[in-house]
């Protein structure tokens, strides 16, 4: 492509989004360098799917403004749409056509055709480990397989940014970590820049830079490693069969902050390895495990916005 | 091959390969219509008589419109398929190819188009049992003809479908709009023999040019009144579907839903 190396791959100014007087987006900016793989991170109903939308050309904004490369979304969006690759929620193949019959046609909307577009479907269907599978309808597939596939449909015009949108929802577990290991192998091969959405945290802790998005506002943006050193505080988990009480023994004790949860004591405390030794020798025998952390991006989503990223908010 | 008719015959390829992997979309947009057809045109017999058609029993006064019939609802209900795509996410993708607007919808019309006239053309091979005799001219226009309907039709359905989302309001819209569409399209009884106020709501229907025009082309050589109203009746049908492929196209232009 013949973009400077220096201009963003996608960039958000202002951007703002109302559904009737429901402010969806407000006034969100944002810089994704080329080469990157960014994370918008919000729960359900914190605006990322109305933003996706917007930077796939899906959607006008009410106000503000995106570009893609330096075209804009609005004013170029056929330009902008020939610089990305996009995978929504919902699958993009037709279930009654073969994988192949389905990335042929998807490859002419992008106006390939002829002997290219043949060579492009069966590189990119043996990139994607999908030769066997390629003259199966798409119906029979696996959900993973069939991201795959839906992966592969948008690697056909060889666009430099990819958006990905929550693109492992609905993929049980091994199928998910699968996916990403061929996002993270086709990044590497093909130096592309990749913008993905998600709730999952676990997911964040992959991309190199995360915009945490809430209510329709970004409430940060920085590299996961920012995020967490920010926090001050290390996270020791106890796991045990009486939380409750030696909850109450650590605030009385040392009055740091402890709770419990999932896992049994969550304590918040600076410096933690210098504290961790005297819990295990106070708490001697009344624990299962002792583990010292840094916060999580679930933490620190949680410090900044006061929710929880995989409770729904209000609408989609 | 520009890039518009790459795109746009890409889709239509699509349509027709998924109708065809469908075999009861096949049979549903056919039976009914025979089935109405072989019955009231028994049932009538030849207690029927339509000025022109002297003689002619209501078998075959109304095979023509029998075909029209045919036409609509396959080429009406291809539309679905957009609303479909729209729901199972296929449209999206599309949507954010730069394929423009206007291949898009020209790929779903010709897609649905060939389905129409395919089943129109398919009901011609039931003409020798009710007597009707086709010269190579006659045969060239019919087969225009049931083009132009569906081109037409389709578009129409295309159009209504485009803002709609759910197959079950298409349905309600749609039937709300087929029936008297059908009823009043001069398949059943003469446009001419009609009340005067009925005759009016008639001629507005793009139904009627369909019907009017096969008729006519099935008694071309005869040269009288049914056979000189086919040319008339397919420049309306042209018309109709240029309009409505225009308007459709515009619709789709417009910037994308912003509520």
């Amino acid at each position: 492509m013949s973009s400077l190396p220096t201009e963003p791959a996608v960039e958000a100014r202002n951007l703002t989004h109302k559904y009737g007087d429901r402010t969806a987006l407000r006034k969100v900016s944002m810089v994704v360098s080329q080469g990157s793989l960014f994370g918008i991170v919000g729960p359900n109903g914190s605006g990322k799917s109305t933003l996706f939308r917007i930077l796939s050309t899906l959607q006008k904004p009410t106000d503000g403004s995106a570009t893609v490369l330096g075209s804009d979304t609005l004013a170029a969006s056929s330009l902008v749409r020939q610089k990305l690759g996009v995978v929504f929620q919902n699958s993009i193949l037709d279930g009654k056509l073969t994988l192949r019959e389905n990335l042929l046609h998807h490859g002419q909307y992008y106006g390939l055709g002829g002997r290219r577009l043949r060579e492009r479907v069966d590189a990119a269907l043996g990139q994607l480990r999908l030769a066997d599978r390629a003259k199966d309808k798409v119906e029979t597939l696996s959900g993973g397989m069939r991201r795959r596939g839906e992966l592969a449909g948008c690697l056909l015009h060889e666009p430099p940014v990819l958006l990905l949108d929550e693109p492992t929802v609905g993929l049980d577990p091994v199928a998910r970590r699968d996916f990403w290991d061929t996002i993270t192998r086709i990044r590497a091969e093909r130096s592309m820049t990749i913008l993905v959405t998600t709730h999952l945290m676990d997911e964040a802790e992959r991309c190199d830079r995360l915009a945490l998005l809430h209510q329709g506002e970004v409430v940060a943006l920085a590299s996961p490693d920012e995020l967490k050193a920010d926090m001050g505080f290390d996270v020791i988990t106890i796991r045990t069969t009486q939380p409750d009480a030696l909850v109450n023994e650590v605030k009385a004790a040392y009055g740091w902050n402890a709770r419990t949860d999932d896992h049994g004591v969550r304590i918040e405390v600076e410096a933690g390895h210098a504290q961790i030794g005297g819990l295990i020798e106070r708490f001697e025998g009344r624990f299962e495990s002792i583990t010292l952390s840094k916060p999580s991006i679930e933490d620190v989503f949680f410090l900044r916005t006061g929710v929880k990223s995989d409770e729904s908010g209000d609408g989609a | 091959m520009s890039r518009f008719l790459l795109g746009s015959i890409s889709l239509w390829k699509r349509e027709v390969v998924r109708f065809y992997r469908q075999r009861n979309r096949v049979i549903g947009a056919l039976m009914p219509p025979l089935f109405i057809w072989f019955f009231l045109g028994s049932g009538f017999g030849k207690s029927f008589s339509a000025p022109g058609m002297e003689g002619a029993g209501y078998l075959e006064f109304f095979y023509p419109g029998v075909i029209a019939l045919v036409v609509l609802f396959t080429s009406i209900y291809s539309a679905m398929s957009l609303i479909e795509d729209r729901r199972d996410g296929y449209l999206q993708g599309v949507l954010v190819s730069p394929m423009p607007r206007s291949a898009i919808i020209f790929g779903k019309v010709l897609g649905g188009t060939s389905q129409g006239f395919v089943q129109g053309v398919l009901l011609l091979i039931l003409a020798p049992f009710i007597g009707i005799e086709f010269t190579l001219a006659s045969v060239a226009l019919i087969l225009a003809i049931i083009l132009t309907l569906s081109f037409g039709l389709t578009a129409f359905g295309i159009m209504m479908a485009w803002r709609t989302d759910s197959v079950s309001g298409f349905h309600a819209i749609m039937n709300f709009i087929l029936m008297p569409m059908w009823l009043l399209s001069g398949a059943f009884f003469p446009v001419g023999g009609s009340a005067v106020w009925l005759n009016v709501v008639m001629r507005l229907n793009p139904l009627t040019y369909g019907v009017e025009a096969l008729r006519g082309a099935f008694y071309a050589e005869a040269g009288n009144a049914v056979g000189l109203a086919t040319l008339p009746a397919m420049f309306v049908m042209l018309g109709f579907g240029a309009v409505i492929f225009a308007a459709t196209v515009m619709m789709a232009n417009r910037p994308v839903r912003t509520s």
